[in-house]
């Protein structure tokens, strides 16, 4: 008020005494968030070349100021720099809120290497650019692998599914630029529809504890977010072009950033990819390649208290499966099994016959935030996916070059968030999600649907709360609940639906008869809870543990469900099962972290105990036209998740590095008392790096990577008749393949062009010795080898 | 908390919009399956034998109904043809016979028998066999098994198919089935 006073009296005298250099401009600097005063900031007066600073109260005074422009320059330590333009008529007075704690908000940050984790207290891990780039020519699910605990299952190698602790499919959740990817996650067969060159930092969360992003993250969440947009005026990208020897492969990404200090950018990104056949040492794997594109954009203007971005992407892929690998019966599961080799070998070709799958992924999203002083942050965003799959079969007559399985899913979702952190000891975050998702199975195909139409609804409202008591000790919590309701319309053959017993218990969900056939409509309501809590102590300025605790729960996917069908690469017949609940898990972790400047050590232990475990089980025989056929059924048991992963670097010089992942996971079903199928086998990955800063930053590496045989499997090996010879062979499908070690070279340096333009250069051998080798968990591993040597180079220019 | 209201209401309007079509999915009738599979022996003097075997429910729960229709003659050459059929809509069936007739190159048919011995009697345009016409030539009187099996695109030219030898063909089994004959 005395100011004020002040002010007024300055401003009427100064009146009648026009065009003087008198004015005084009063100014007083608080905290954006909860309006503390801001003391000891610079204030540069940018019109005067003059520095003054705030005092205590915040406040700073210029005076002898003459009518005309000013422009004040204000810094301090942990605030973002801002630039102010006045014109001066007389004096001023001006209340100016600064953005304080950059680190902590991690919004619009000058600095590009600012990383942060999504969460506080679990067991998360960021791939940042530099690691990605390796992989540009791969898939997400390679990258992964990066991350201790990360394996993936395959269905060749180009559909690469990550798999968390020995977790996949549903019980993954892939967020791709805060939107849940809603591509029909829950095939095995159906990898996720991300173009990697599209992230430029990954974050892998083992189990749910970001409860943010859902509550039914059994196994983990997998976060991918597009390059962060800097606060200035500056057009920046980069051009990737990568050619590779095994597959004859090329890929070519290439990114364009342009930002302005006003807060508005855009950003476009496109990527083109194809491969021919791949080779394994000894032959070429028929049909196995790959063509893929994708693109994204996006814009807007991001400022601190406000900002808007709209996102769209697209990727289209058509990938080849082994032609040798799709088989009518057991009789031919067995031939493939004994053969050791692949019966179709043909020379090199770029051609994708079928079997094929052909996948397009829309995703456009609309992204509004507001920040409101002293309360916090709120975000509203709208999204929209269209999944479109295509799988063609090798069939017979006119129905050659029709597709065998034809989706469409479609997602809408509303998602709004608020997060309070006008306390940054104490934040709170809570926010809401609709989502409504349409799922159109095409009849033309010819072929029963596999999966039936429905609609599904699901709502979901969480609260998260961060608390840093102090410097040692950081506790977390969050509680979510989720409603999914699916309303399905399905086909049951008759004598499947009798055999199942539905007669009797659903017989109320029949609307037609068409007599060998039965319309029926399902509609099943799943009420989920989730909670986590975890508290990080920091035991000294190197090292800290975390503790963890995640509940959650997830219902029955379309595929549990409904399934019912021969699955011919696998030569079974597959059934859901209508009685299916949702699963629940509880899962404990712990973490040892230590980073010094010699070695580095991080140790990532768990138990995740999953209650009604819904997993495939061999369970009957059933006899067709095509012979006998195992009964592969979807059933639930109580299982039991236990793992520990290891990171570690040690530096023995300021040259040479030694670097070492490891993981291993042991799962049991409990119910049976035996272990659960398709469970990574320990393994681990030595490197030793040679880093060079003056030769161009060169640096090689040679890395060894291990995988054991898994020991430990399910008997499901069943023995069958075959007709031709009339013997009973048993058809070995459990026993795991050897363990198998492999060696890859890579090395890279980079060049100055000009001031602005780098380019570097990678040349990369994966399996240097052209090891014969089959990996547990490709489910191609019954039909042929893997890969061969693949000679990889690689440049990139950034600009 | 204005922002709040406004979710829910979107969300809302979202959700009421896109969930109103509600039509009934239309049922699918699989194409290019093959129910029935029907073997007919023929030889001048003797009665004709038929083999049949029918799965009308697919991959369904029932097992295919086999059914001889008689004993053999011993020593005796049969004229063998095979005929097959989708019989999955009873009022509309289908004979897959001319489909694989068509693409004779990417079919064949392979027998084992221990009551007799199979030689193809037809050929496809590169000379290979596909056994939709073949002859069964009886031993002396016994039982045994006839077992027929039909292959989609196996490797015709890998050592022994032609010749009627399945160990090398791969492919996709399309049918097989083995029925027990009697010769007398």
């Amino acid at each position: 008020m005395k100011y004020l006073s002040l002010l007024l009296a300055v401003v009427s005298f100064y009146n009648s005494f026009s065009q003087n250099c008198n004015s005084v401009f009063l100014g007083e600097l608080t905290d954006y968030h909860d309006k503390t005063p801001i003391v000891g900031a610079t204030v540069y007066i940018k019109t005067l070349d003059k520095y003054t600073t705030s005092d205590l109260d915040g406040k700073f005074k210029i005076e002898n100021l003459c009518n005309g422009p000013l422009t004040l320059v204000i810094t301090h330590v942990a605030c973002e720099t801002k630039t102010l333009n006045y014109n001066v008529t007389g004096d001023l007075f001006r209340e100016i809120a600064l953005e304080h704690h950059i680190e902590e908000l991690n919004e619009v940050s000058v600095k590009t290497s600012a990383t942060k984790k999504a969460t506080v207290t679990a067991q998360e891990t960021l791939i940042k650019s530099d690691a990605l780039k390796k992989y540009s020519s791969l898939s997400l699910g390679d990258a992964l692998k990066e991350v201790p605990g990360i394996s993936s299952i395959n269905t060749g190698n180009t559909i690469v599914k990550p798999m968390v602790n020995g977790m996949h499919s549903s019980r993954l959740l892939i967020i791709n630029n805060n939107v849940r990817l809603q591509d029909q996650e829950w095939g095995i067969e159906h990898a996720p529809n991300i173009d990697i060159n599209s992230a430029k930092q990954i974050s892998v969360i083992k189990g749910s504890g970001a409860l943010r992003y859902g509550g039914d993250a059994i196994g983990g969440v997998v976060v991918l977010n597009p390059a962060r947009v800097i606060l200035r005026d500056t057009l920046y990208g980069s051009t990737t072009i990568n050619g590779q020897t095994n597959g004859r492969g090329y890929n070519i990404t290439s990114s364009l950033n342009k930002t302005f200090k006003s807060g508005w950018f855009a950003n476009i990104q496109g990527t083109a990819k194809q491969n021919g056949d791949f080779e394994a040492p000894d032959y070429t794997l028929t049909n196995t390649g790959l063509k893929s594109q994708g693109f994204s954009v996006n814009g807007g203007k991001k400022k601190f208290e406000s900002g808007f971005e709209v996102f769209y992407s697209f990727l289209n892929n058509e990938i080849g499966i082994l032609r040798s690998s799709h088989i009518g019966n057991v009789e031919d599961l067995v031939d493939a099994i004994n053969s050791q080799q692949p019966f179709i070998v043909e020379d090199f070709s770029y051609d994708i016959n079928s079997p094929k799958q052909e996948v397009t992924h829309h995703l456009l999203k609309g992204l509004y935030y507001r920040r409101f002083k002293n309360f916090g942050k709120v975000s509203l965003q709208y999204d929209y996916q269209n999944n479109q799959r295509f799988e063609f079969d090798v069939r017979v007559g006119d129905d050659r070059n029709k597709p065998a399985l034809d989706l469409n899913l479609q997602t809408h979702s509303v998602l709004a968030d608020v997060v309070l952190d006008n306390n940054l000891r104490r934040k709170i975050s809570f926010g809401v999600l609709g989502r409504y998702q349409n799922n159109f199975a095409n009849p033309d195909t010819g072929v029963r649907r596999l999966i039936p139409d429905y609609d599904k609804y699901d709502f979901g409202t969480y609260v998260t709360t961060e608390w840093v008591l102090n410097d040692v000790l950081t506790l977390d919590a969050g509680l979510r609940y989720d409603f999914n309701r699916i309303d399905a319309k399905k086909f049951y053959r008759t004598s499947r639906w009798n055999e199942r017993g539905y007669d009797s218990d659903f017989s109320d969900i029949v609307i037609e008869d068409f007599g060998t056939q039965l319309l029926t409509n399902p509609v099943f309501n799943y009420h989920n809870i989730s909670a986590s809590t975890g508290v990080r102590y920091n035991l000294n300025d190197v090292s800290y543990l975390l503790g963890n605790y995640g509940l959650s729960s997830r219902p029955p996917n379309p595929s549990e469900l409904f399934s019912d069908g021969l699955h011919h690469s696998a030569a079974r017949i597959e059934l859901g099962d209508l009685r299916l609940n949702k699963e629940i898990s509880n899962r404990v972790s712990v973490s040892y972290n230590l980073q010094k400047s010699k070695y580095s050590l991080n140790v990532d232990a768990f138990l995740n105990r999953i209650n009604d475990f819904m997993y495939l089980r061999p369970d009957s025989v059933e006899q067709t036209i095509r012979g006998a056929f195992p009964v592969w059924e979807f059933t639930q048991t109580n299982a039991s998740f236990f793992g520990i992963d290891l990171a570690s670097t040690y530096n023995f010089s300021e040259n040479w590095t030694w670097s070492n992942i490891s993981a291993y996971v042991k799962a049991d079903d409990l119910s049976q008392d035996r272990p659960l199928i398709d469970i990574p086998a320990f393994n681990t990955r030595n490197a030793i790096i040679f880093n060079k800063p003056e030769w161009k930053n060169f640096t090689a590496s040679l890395t060894s990577e291990w995988v054991f045989e898994q020991q430990e499997f399910p008997d499901f090996n069943f023995e069958t008749l075959i007709a031709s010879t009339n013997e009973t062979v048993l058809v070995d499908i459990s026993t795991p393949p050897p363990g198998y070690h492999l060696l890859h070279l890579y090395s890279e340096a980079t060049f100055n062009i000009s001031d602005k333009t780098k380019l570097n250069v990678a040349l990369s051998v994966n399996n240097l010795l052209d090891t014969n080798y089959r990996a547990y968990l490709n489910r191609l591993r019954y039909f042929a080898d893997d890969l061969g040597r693949n000679i990889m180079l690689q440049l990139q220019l950034t600009y | 908390m204005k922002t709040l209201k406004y979710t829910f209401a979107l969300l809302a309007i979202t959700l009421f919009t896109v969930s109103c079509s509600d039509d009934d999915p239309v049922i699918v009738n699989e194409e290019e399956v093959i129910t029935t599979m029907t073997v007919e022996l023929v030889a001048t003097g003797q009665t004709t034998v038929t083999l049949r075997t029918r799965d009308l429910d697919g991959d369904g729960p029932d097992a295919p109904i086999v059914s001889v229709s008689g004993p053999l003659a011993a020593n005796t050459t049969y004229t063998g043809s095979i005929e097959l059929l989708d019989e999955t809509d009873l009022n509309d069936v289908d004979n897959i016979t001319l489909e694989v007739e068509e693409e004779d190159e990417e079919h064949q048919f392979f027998f084992t028998s221990t009551v007799g011995t199979v030689a193809y009697a037809d050929a496809d345009a590169n000379g290979n066999p596909v056994g939709l016409s073949f002859t069964l030539t009886t031993g002396a009187a016994g039982s045994g098994n006839f077992t027929v099996t039909l292959r989609h695109e196996p490797v015709k030219d890998a050592a022994g198919v032609s010749d009627g030898d399945i160990t090398n063909a791969g492919g996709e089994t399309d049918i097989t089935e083995t029925f027990p004959v009697t010769v007398q």
